[in-house]
């Protein structure tokens, strides 16, 4: 077996031991349509054999690339994913975001993202669903709590991802204690938690960016030519709302020329989230965002 | 495509003793760090008029920089010209221990490191202690801060021999001993010409020469199951057996065995969700299989080959040595939750054999609990039969965690399976009976005023069994017999109604059963009541409960347990009323009702 073998079964391990321990209490997993959560969506096809036992959650700020939103309703309906997604609809309906002019860029964070995933993963915010007959999304009749939640990080990200557990019990308000964290050991997790908790699940926590370039390349992996250069020198390296996310230089226009850009350094001295602009308002902007719940 | 190979690595040791300044120099030696990084917290601290560390490399969170110590096991990147290595950080600070532990239980190598002018202190010995327990065989000791000892050989020799000795006692044997002064980069990649004394590898060269766990694809076949799929979308009819082979390799066609329930089939097909399913799989894959019959495997069971000659044991009783890190001790007569492959079951604390300190191995002598970062060789019993091997060429099936207060609160290694007996229930039933305040009439007198004895009846299987539980209530009551129906909805409407769908709660719904049973057989009655999921160990322990007066099964249509021992066998299509009537007939024949009644 190989690197990429070795991550692929070690993730897989992990998402049959979510369902195993989570599918009588409410699992779903988040999907930002970028390339880690999509890998992690594939993942999850090879460990249930070509099935997806449970809900795939995405968080529409309103802001996203379209393309981004094209790609994600024509994978729900060739996999056939029980597709759903929440908003904050009411900081949307009052223009409070930040390419309207209202607030600055982390507070527009925290209301359409984090905000918006607090309420819909608790289930108090309107969660709509995809009607597979009508290719439509309607209001979701299931409110119930999802008290197991599969994310797509990777410790490699930034600092505050490194210190994340594969199982990771988060309070009902998405705090997380750091320095509280229980012990994880071989392949035992921590399943049980108490009242007032649900946990998160990070089954490709150790994939670097290269692994996962790796992986889409070996497997075919569908994903959105925004990552690619179309001519322009420039490609996005990673994929937001489009006010705050910007493509970097770059003259990749296939994954073979991704995966050598990646492994040649010349992106060594970028960070991954460099074409983020929320990352760079304050220091520890994003290890705040977290705590509140951020992905 | 060509991938690098990954190889992880632990650095442990006492706080203070340079664990975070190998970390940064191993980065900055092999030019792992990203340009400027470095000159970035030098500057750093220049403005803040703090003496550079390159501990401040590596807190990567404010709250870290802040109290001055690693928090978690943080993972960081390097690589040497042969391959790419991921260290996980582990904390010297006592209370983030099971921090420790988390990394250290992924990595395949470890660098232990001792400041040379403190010496070994207690840290050092507990993280050896671990990494012994915790697997890990590929260890080095780097004695570091040579430069503050003048590099003198006399000093760092007493350390390796006094060190020696200790790992000795826990059985590791280092591959390695290396003088280092991490700070100035001596002997860590750039071989020290301050210590020409030295002739052994440098810490680069030495972790180049660590091993990957190669060899489990080579050792007998072990398959813990740890799911069973049956998803019925997109017209899938196949039944999977899940999860992720622990050692050697099987093929298609061989015939396999599941422990502990003893259950024989053959593999039909291996399934991967690729293009073209593989042949054969071999340890380290996640996989799923189907086998020839339709049996009902629970998660939990070992899968193995029928001709396996070392077969792991399966019993309810075994010895351990257990570390223990829970915040409230581990106390007998308590029930814990305890993973053990990928059985999830309870687990008693039935006997403490000896415990010592993890720090110093010093017997702590007679104790009826163990406390936090002690280490406990005991005898644990689990509620239900498990298999498991016991040995360190198997390590991965050997191991388990214990869960306390919904955390994973202790870790340990089966030494030994002990006989199969199921002592906490004996012994709870010997305490309850002894205390049992009977009345004054006697079951005698009962028998005889009410002509029949007392039972209780169990019905399980496919059939409509609630249905004809109550038919059999009706036809005794005819009968003028003394008969009650107790409906499983009843009960969890209301006396179970605290009890969730856990494991615990489970054992507990069982076991309020089997008292309630054990009262209405001793008030005379003859009792009747329906499960549908029940095993046999289920059945037993309702037996138990339920004694004297005991039990009689019926198995009518098929019960997802195909090895249940039933008094009463009947078969799906029979009709309630032969149902009814064939289990009157065995109750005559047992005597439980008389043959003739008027």
């Amino acid at each position: 077996m190989d690197r990429i073998d070795r991550l692929e079964a070690e993730s897989i391990y992990i998402l049959r031991e979510a369902y195993r321990e989570f599918k009588n209490k409410n699992l779903c997993m988040l999907w930002s349509v970028g390339k880690d959560s999509t890998v992690l969506l594939w993942l999850a096809r090879k460990a249930f054999f070509g099935h997806v036992p449970f809900p795939m959650v995405h968080i529409d700020t309103h802001f996203k690339i379209p393309e981004m939103i094209a790609y994600r309703d024509r994978l729900a309906r060739e996999w056939k994913l029980d597709m759903i997604y929440g908003e904050n609809s009411d900081a949307l309906a009052k223009k409070m975001t930040y390419p309207e002019g209202a607030i600055d860029r982390l507070t527009c964070c925290k209301y359409l993202k984090s905000e918006a995933l607090r309420h819909t993963l608790a289930g108090d915010w309107i969660r709509y669903r995809m009607n597979h007959a009508t290719g439509n999304y309607e209001p979701d009749m299931n409110k119930d709590p999802y008290q197991g939640v599969i994310v797509g990080v990777r410790a490699d990200e930034e600092g505050s991802r490194s210190k994340e557990r594969y199982f990771s019990p988060r309070t009902d308000n998405n705090e997380w204690n750091i320095g509280e964290q229980p012990p994880e050991l071989w392949h035992y997790y921590n399943t049980s938690f108490p009242p007032g908790c649900h946990i998160r699940i990070h089954p490709i926590l150790d994939w670097t960016e290269l692994d996962i370039w790796e992986y889409i390349a070996r497997e075919n992996v569908p994903f959105i030519p925004l990552y690619l250069d179309q001519g322009e020198g420039k490609r996005y390296r990673s994929l937001g709302c489009w006010p705050c996310t910007k493509p970097i230089e770059s003259s990749a226009r296939n994954i073979g020329e991704i995966i050598e850009e990646l492994k040649s350094g010349k992106l060594k001295n970028v960070a991954e989230r460099s074409g983020r602009e929320q990352d760079k308002a304050d220091g520890g902007s994003l290890e705040t965002l977290r705590r509140e719940g951020y992905m | 495509m060509n991938y690098r190979e990954q190889f992880n690595i632990v650095i442990s040791g006492h706080v203070d003793h340079g664990k975070s300044t190998v970390i940064g120099r191993l980065l900055a030696d092999t030019n792992s760090l990203p340009d400027g990084k470095l000159e970035s917290i030098r500057e750093y601290c220049k403005k803040n008029s703090k003496t550079f560390e390159y501990a401040f490399l590596l807190d990567a969170l404010k709250e870290e920089q802040s109290q001055g110590i690693t928090i978690d096991a943080a993972r960081i990147h390097f690589k040497t010209a042969k391959r790419d290595y991921l260290i996980l950080d582990a904390p010297g600070h006592i209370e983030f221990l099971r921090n420790m532990i988390t990394g250290a239980t992924r990595a395949e190598g470890t660098l232990i490191v001792i400041d040379i002018n403190e010496g070994i202190k207690e840290n050092s010995r507990r993280h050896g202690y671990l990494i012994s327990m915790l697997g890990i065989r590929q260890v080095s000791v780097l004695i570091n801060k040579m430069d503050l000892a003048g590099y003198s050989r006399d000093a760092y020799d007493k350390i390796v021999s006094e060190y020696q000795a200790f790992l000795k006692r826990i059985g590791i044997e280092p591959f390695s001993f290396i003088p280092v002064a991490a700070l100035n980069g001596e002997n860590i990649f750039r071989r020290s010409e301050k210590m020409p004394w030295y002739e052994g590898p440098t810490v680069v060269e030495q972790i180049d020469c660590f091993e990957p766990d190669r060899g489990k694809a080579d050792k007998p076949f072990r398959f813990p199951v740890q799911d069973v799929y049956k998803f019925t979308g997109m017209n899938d009819d196949r039944r999977i057996l899940a999860g992720m082979v622990a050692f050697g390799s099987i093929r298609q066609s061989e015939e396999v065995l599941f422990l502990p329930s003893n259950k024989k089939s053959r593999i039909r097909t291996i399934e991967t969700f690729s293009d073209k399913p593989p042949e054969c799989v071999s340890a380290g894959m996640s996989c799923g299989f189907t086998i020839d019959d339709p049996l009902y495997i629970k998660p939990g069971e070992m899968m193995l080959r029928v001709e396996e000659p070392s077969k792991p044991s399966a019993s309810r009783r075994f010895k351990a040595n257990l570390f223990w890190m829970g915040a409230f001790p581990m106390v007998k007569g308590k029930q814990y939750e305890i993973k053990i492959g990928t059985a999830y079951i309870l687990i008693n604390l039935t006997e403490i054999l000896g415990i010592m300190d993890a720090s110093d191995l010093e017997s702590i002598g007679n104790k009826s609990e163990v406390d936090r970062y002690e280490v406990a060789e005991c005898v644990l019993e689990t509620n239900r039969p498990v298999a498991f091997d016991h040995t360190p060429l198997l390590d991965s099936t050997s191991r388990f965690v214990i869960i306390d207060n919904y955390q994973i609160s202790g870790a340990g290694i089966i030494l030994q399976s002990l006989e199969d007996e199921n002592i906490s229930l004996v012994k709870y039933l010997a305490r309850r009976e002894n205390r049992w305040d009977a009345g004054s009439v006697t079951k005698f007198e009962r028998e005889t005023r009410y002509g029949h004895r007392a039972k209780l009846v169990l019905l399980t299987g496919s059939a409509n069994i609630e249905e004809t539980g109550k038919f059999l209530e009706r036809s005794l009551y005819d009968m003028k017999f003394f008969s009650f129906y107790i409906g499983m909805k009843s009960l969890s409407a209301g006396l179970d109604n605290d009890l969730d769908g856990s494991i615990e709660n489970r054992e507990e719904s069982i076991r309020r059963l089997g008292e309630i049973s054990r009262i209405l057989t001793d008030a005379g009655l003859i009792a009747i009541t329906c499960m549908r999921e029940m095993d046999d160990y289920d059945a037993e322990k309702i037996r138990e409960l339920n004694s004297p007066y005991e039990l009689l099964t019926i198995k009518y249509g098929r019960s997802p347990f195909d090895k249940f021992p039933a008094d009463l066998d009947l078969p799906e299509d029979t009709s309630p009323d032969t149902a009814v009537e064939k289990i009157v007939e065995l109750m005559r024949k047992k005597d439980i009702v008389p043959e003739y009644f008027l």
